[in-house]
C-alpha cells in the first residue's frame, strides 16, 4: 500500500507522460508480483465492487470527524471528491508506523494484494456494524493520503490520471518486451494474480505476433487556406467523422481491432468482428468505427457510440439500438504483405476490391450513402467504405469549400485531405494528411449563474449557466466549463463572489454583467431545456469585455441556426 | 454589558471605533487608522494616520512608502486613545503583525486580525488575551483544513530541493514575498545550496534583517549574471505571479512548487498546475481557532475572512453567540496574484 499509495501521488501531482512513465517503471522496479498485478488491474480502468455503500462511508466519518452533517457538506463542496473529504476531516492517524512497515522487512500486512484480498474484500459480507468496526480500524492505521487511495478503493471509483496505454509503455520499458506484445495480453478477462503477472512479463513473443497492428498515421491540422496545397487534383477528399479510429487486423483465422489508443477493443465491436470473419488472411484496414442510423443514413451522434465503450460485453439491445460500422479508408497490409509504401489511390482502389469480396454492393452507386432512396442502400455489412463527399470529380478548390461547409449536416466535422501519391507513414508528420475541421458555431452569451468547479477547480467559480435575450428575459441556454485561462478564471471567480445576488446550494446567481462568446458543435431541439434547445460541446472561445448584456444574442438566433442543422 | 456593541461597529469604510474616533484595518481613507499588519488587505494606502505594534514598523515603512505618517507602540503597553484603551497583542501570522484589543468602561474587544498557532521562527507567538467579544478571520474555518508539523514541512521542502539538484532542475518556490517567503527562507536547509530571490521578496527581507529576524543569505536574481549562475543547483524564492511570464525562462528547466494552506486539497494543488505543494500556512487551523476561541474566553464572536458563515454557525451549535462581520479582508488567497495577505 505504501509503495502504491506513493506511485498514485507522484502520477496524480504530474501532466508529464515522461514522468508518469518514470514513475510507473519505479514502481514496478520495487513491487512485489502480486502487488504489482493489482496496480495494473486499478491502473488500467478494472475496479473491485464498491464494498460499502458510500451513505454509510459518510455516516461513519462525520460520526469519527465529530462534526455536523451540514459541515460535513460543506466541506465536500469545497474539495470536490468524497474519499477526499473523508480522508481530510478524519482525526489525524493514530499509529504512524503502521502503514509504513509494509512489504520491506516481511510484514506483509499492508501490502496491497493483502490488503485487497484479505482485509477489504471480506469487508462487503459483514453486517453493517462489522464494516464500521473495521473501515474505522482501517482509517485509524493510515495517514490522510493512504486514506485517500483507500477510499477509492472502498468506493469502487478508483482512477488515476493515467491511460492504460502509459501503463504499457512503462511495463514495455520495465520488461524489454514489445508494447503490443503487453496489450494483447492484457485483452479479454484476466484475474490479478501473481501467475498472470508472469504469464505477463514471459519474454517469449512469438505466440502474439498475429495481432500486431501498424502505427497509425495521423493528420494535422490545416491552418491555412487550403488552396496552399496546390492543385486540388493531387488530393483525395474524404468526411472527417467523430467516431473510433481503428485498425482491423485479419490473421490466421482471426480478428483484432485496435483503436488508437492501442487499446484492443475486438469484443466492443462484434458486428465489426463478424464482417471481418469473411475477410481473407493477411489483411489490415484502417478506417473510422461510427454508430450508424440506417435509416437517415448516417451517423448516429457521438453520444450514441459512447454508450457502447468501455463495456466488457454490448447487450443485444444495445447491439440493436447503436449498430455500429467500420467506415473503412484505407488498406495497409495486403494478401500478408506490408503495402504502407504503395500510394493511397492504388491503396484504395485495392481497399474497394477487398471489400466487394464481402459483400455484393446492390446497387451501382455505392459511394451515394447519402441518398434518400432506400433502393441504393447497400447490404447492412458492418465493414463499408465511407460514403464519398461528391459523386463527380473535383476540380476547384471553391467547390471543395462548398461541399466542406456542408459538413454537419452529414454528421462529419469536416474535410480529410490526403495527397493521392501519400504512402501510409508513421506518426503525424506534416505534409500528405490534413484535418480540414469546420468552425464551430458562436453565440454571445451572459453568465447568469455560476458554481464551483469540481476537483482541481474546487476553490473557484469556474462552472458557468450562460443565457440569450428571449425578448427581454434572459433565458439559460448553455452550460460551460472551460476556455478560460486561469488568470480569466480568477477575474470571473473574483466578479462572481462580488456580485452575487442569490445563492441556491452551491450555485450563485450574478448580476448580468459579462458577456462570452461560446462555441458549440451542434444544436439540437429539447423540451427539457427551458430555452427549448441543448448545444453540444458547449466552451467558451472568449471573454468578450467589448460587449455588454444588452449586445448578447437573441434565442432566434440560435433557432435559426437550428433551421440550418435540420437538412 | 454596556458598551458591547457600539464599542466597534461596521461602516462602509472598515470597524469603527466611535468613541476613540478610530477605524482598525479600513479599507477606505481615514483619519486614524490602527493597522493589524502590513499585508495589503489590511494596510491599505490613503489614510492620514497609521498606529502599528513597533516590531512591524520596518515591513508597514516598506509597504506603505516614506510619504505615510506611521506611529508605533509597543507590544503589550497600553495606550488611551481618546479614553479608550488600546493594547497591541502578538498575533504569530507575520512579522510584527498584531491583535489589537479595544478597552473602554470594563469592555473589551480585541481584533484578531489574522493569526495562527504553530511556530514561525520570523514572529512573535501568538498569545491568547481575554476579552468580551472576540474578532477571529476565519481564512481555513473547515475542518478539512489541519496543518502538518511545519518540521515536516520543511523535510519536505529540503528533500524536494535535493531531488532537483540531482536531475538539474532548478527549484523555484512560490510564496507571498511578504510573511511566507521569510518563514520559507529560515525554515529550509540553507547548506542545500544558493538561495536566490524575487525583487518583490528581496524588499521586504530587508525589513526582516533590519527588524532583527535572522535570514540565510539570499541574493536577488537580477544581481547576478544569468550565464554564470548555476540555477539548477540553487533555491529561488517567488511570489506566485512570478512563473509563467519572462521572469522565470532565464532559469532554464524548472520544478515549481507553492508553500500555502491551500494545497491541503488536491483540486487546487491540480489547478494550479504546481510540480510540488507545500501545506504551510500562516493562518489558523480548523482546531486551532476552535481552540483560540475558547482560550479568550469570549461572549461573544464576530467572524470575517473567509468561511465565516460556516464557522459561525458552527459555533452556534455549540452554544456561542456568534455573528458574522463583513469585511473586505482576503485572506491567504490564491486568487489574487499579485501579493494578498
Ligand atoms: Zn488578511
Ligand atoms: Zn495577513
Amino acid at each position: 500500500m505504501k509503495h502504491f499509495c506513493e506511485l498514485y501521488w507522484r502520477l496524480d501531482s504530474t501532466t508529464k507522460t515522461r514522468e508518469k512513465v518514470t514513475a510507473l517503471r519505479a514502481y514496478f522496479e520495487v513491487a512485489q508480483p502480486k502487488d504489482a498485478i493489482w496496480a495494473i488491474h486499478f491502473l488500467t480502468g478494472s475496479r473491485i465492487k464498491r464494498l460499502v455503500n458510500t451513505r454509510l462511508l459518510r455516516e461513519w466519518a462525520i460520526e469519527q470527524a465529530n462534526v455536523s452533517a451540514w459541515l460535513f457538506e460543506e466541506c465536500y463542496d469545497r474539495v470536490g471528491d468524497l474519499a477526499e473529504t473523508i480522508s481530510l476531516i478524519l482525526p489525524p492517524q493514530e499509529n504512524l508506523s503502521a502503514a509504513n512497515d509494509e512489504d520491506q522487512n516481511g510484514n506483509e500486512e499492508h501490502a496491497l494484494q493483502n490488503l485487497i484480498e484479505n482485509q477489504l474484500t471480506p469487508i462487503r459480507d459483514l453486517e453493517p456494524d462489522q464494516q464500521r468496526q473495521r473501515v474505522i480500524e482501517l482509517w485509524r492505521q493510515f495517514d490522510q493520503r493512504q486514506r485517500f487511495v483507500l477510499g477509492k478503493l472502498m468506493m469502487g471509483g478508483f482512477r488515476v490520471g493515467v491511460s492504460k496505454r502509459l501503463v504499457i509503455r512503462a511495463l514495455a520499458e520495465h520488461t524489454g518486451i514489445e508494447a503490443a506484445t503487453i496489450t494483447h495480453r492484457l485483452m479479454g478477462q484476466w484475474q490479478p494474480t501473481a501467475e498472470f503477472y508472469s504469464q505477463l512479463v514471459d519474454p517469449d513473443e512469438n505466440e502474439t505476433a498475429i495481432s500486431k497492428p501498424y502505427p497509425f498515421f495521423l493528420a494535422n491540422p490545416l491552418k491555412d487556406d487550403p488552396e496552399s496545397l496546390g492543385d486540388v487534383t493531387d488530393w483525395i477528399a474524404e468526411w472527417k467523422w467523430d467516431g473510433i479510429r481503428a485498425q482491423l487486423i485479419r490473421r490466421a483465422g482471426e480478428t483484432f481491432i485496435w483503436s488508437r489508443g492501442e487499446d484492443l477493443v475486438t469484443d466492443q465491436f462484434p458486428e465489426v468482428a463478424n464482417a471481418a470473419s469473411q475477410l481473407p488472411d493477411g489483411t489490415v484496414l484502417d478506417g473510422e468505427i461510427l454508430g450508424w442510423d440506417e435509416d437517415a443514413n448516417r451517423p448516429l451522434e457521438f453520444s450514441q457510440l459512447q454508450r457502447r465503450l468501455g463495456r466488457k460485453k454490448v447487450g443485444k439491445k444495445l447491439l440493436a439500438e447503436v449498430p455500429v460500422v467500420l467506415l473503412a479508408f484505407d488498406l495497409i497490409e495486403h494478401e500478408g504483405e506490408d503495402i504502407r509504401e504503395v500510394p493511397l489511390s492504388k491503396r484504395q482502389a485495392r481497399l474497394q476490391k477487398v471489400i466487394e469480396a464481402l459483400a455484393p454492393v446492390t446497387t451501382e452507386e455505392p459511394n451515394s450513402l447519402f441518398e434518400t432512396d432506400a433502393d441504393l442502400k447497400p447490404a447492412a455489412v458492418a465493414i463499408r467504405q465511407p460514403p464519398g463527399v461528391s459523386k463527380k470529380a473535383i476540380e476547384r478548390w471553391s467547390e471543395l469549400a462548398e461541399i466542406h461547409e456542408s459538413s454537419k449536416s452529414f454528421r462529419a466535422e469536416g474535410l480529410m485531405l490526403k495527397r493521392r501519391e501519400s504512402a501510409y507513414q508513421v506518426g503525424r508528420p506534416v505534409g500528405d494528411w490534413w484535418k480540414w475541421k469546420v468552425e464551430p458555431y458562436t453565440i454571445d452569451a451572459v453568465l447568469i449563474y455560476a458554481q464551483r468547479g469540481h476537483g482541481r477547480r474546487a476553490n473557484l467559480y469556474t462552472d458557468y449557466t450562460f443565457a440569450v435575450w428571449k425578448e427581454d428575459q434572459l433565458v439559460p441556454f448553455a452550460k460551460a466549463y472551460s476556455g478560460l485561462t486561469d488568470a480569466e478564471m480568477r477575474q470571473v471567480d473574483k466578479f462572481v463572489r462580488k456580485n452575487t445576488n442569490e445563492k441556491f446550494g452551491p450555485v450563485r446567481s450574478v448580476t448580468p454583467e459579462l458577456v462570452f462568446e461560446l462555441a458549440f458543435e451542434n444544436i439540437q431541439r429539447s423540451t427539457r431545456h427551458k430555452s427549448g434547445i441543448a448545444v453540444r460541446f458547449p466552451r467558451i472561445s472568449r471573454w468578450r469585455h467589448d460587449k455588454k448584456p444588452a449586445d448578447a444574442d437573441k434565442l432566434d438566433t440560435i433557432l435559426s441556426m437550428l433551421d440550418a442543422f435540420d437538412d | 454589558m454596556p458598551a458591547a456593541n457600539n464599542l466597534l461597529t461596521t461602516t462602509p469604510r472598515g470597524l469603527f471605533c466611535e468613541a476613540g474616533n478610530f477605524y482598525v484595518d479600513p479599507w477606505r481613507p481615514v483619519d486614524h487608522a490602527l493597522i493589524t499588519h502590513a499585508h495589503s488587505d489590511h494596510a491599505r494606502w490613503g489614510s492620514k494616520k497609521y498606529l502599528t505594534a513597533d516590531t512591524g514598523a520596518e515591513v508597514l515603512r516598506i509597504r506603505m512608502g516614506d510619504k505615510a505618517n506611521l506611529s508605533f507602540q509597543p507590544l503589550g503597553r497600553p495606550l488611551t486613545i481618546n479614553g479608550v484603551t488600546v493594547t497591541f497583542f502578538p498575533a504569530g501570522h507575520i512579522l510584527g503583525s498584531a491583535q489589537i484589543k479595544i478597552e473602554k468602561d470594563g469592555y473589551s474587544v480585541v481584533v484578531s486580525g489574522d493569526y495562527k498557532r504553530n511556530p514561525d521562527a520570523t514572529c512573535r507567538p501568538f498569545e491568547p488575551v481575554r476579552c468580551h467579544t472576540f474578532i477571529t478571520e476565519s481564512t481555513f474555518g473547515l475542518p478539512i483544513y489541519r496543518w502538518p508539523d511545519p518540521q515536516t514541512v520543511f523535510a519536505g521542502i529540503n528533500d524536494w530541493w535535493r531531488s532537483n539538484q540531482q536531475s538539474g532542475k532548478t527549484s523555484v518556490l512560490l510564496a507571498y514575498s511578504l510573511g511566507k517567503a521569510q518563514r520559507m527562507l529560515a525554515g529550509v536547509d540553507a547548506t542545500i545550496g544558493s538561495i536566490y530571490t524575487h525583487g518583490a521578496v528581496e524588499k521586504l527581507n530587508a525589513g526582516y534583517r533590519a527588524a532583527g529576524v535572522a535570514l540565510p543569505k539570499t541574493t536577488r536574481v537580477g544581481d547576478l549574471d544569468a550565464k554564470a549562475t548555476d540555477w539548477n543547483q540553487s533555491l529561488i524564492v517567488a511570489p506566485p505571479s512570478a512563473v509563467g511570464g519572462t521572469w522565470a525562462k532565464r532559469f532554464g528547466k524548472l520544478s515549481v512548487a507553492m508553500a500555502s494552506g491551500w494545497m491541503q486539497v488536491r483540486g487546487t494543488r491540480r489547478r494550479r498546475a504546481m510540480d510540488r505543494g507545500f501545506i504551510l500556512s500562516d493562518h489558523v487551523d480548523w482546531d486551532d481557532l476552535l481552540r483560540t476561541i475558547v482560550e479568550t474566553e469570549a461572549e461573544q464572536v464576530w467572524v470575517t475572512h473567509g468561511y465565516s458563515d460556516v464557522v459561525v454557525r458552527h459555533l452556534r451549535e455549540q452554544g456561542w453567540d456568534a455573528k458574522v462581520v463583513e469585511t473586505e479582508f482576503t485572506g491567504e488567497s490564491l486568487e489574487e496574484d499579485a501579493e494578498p495577505a
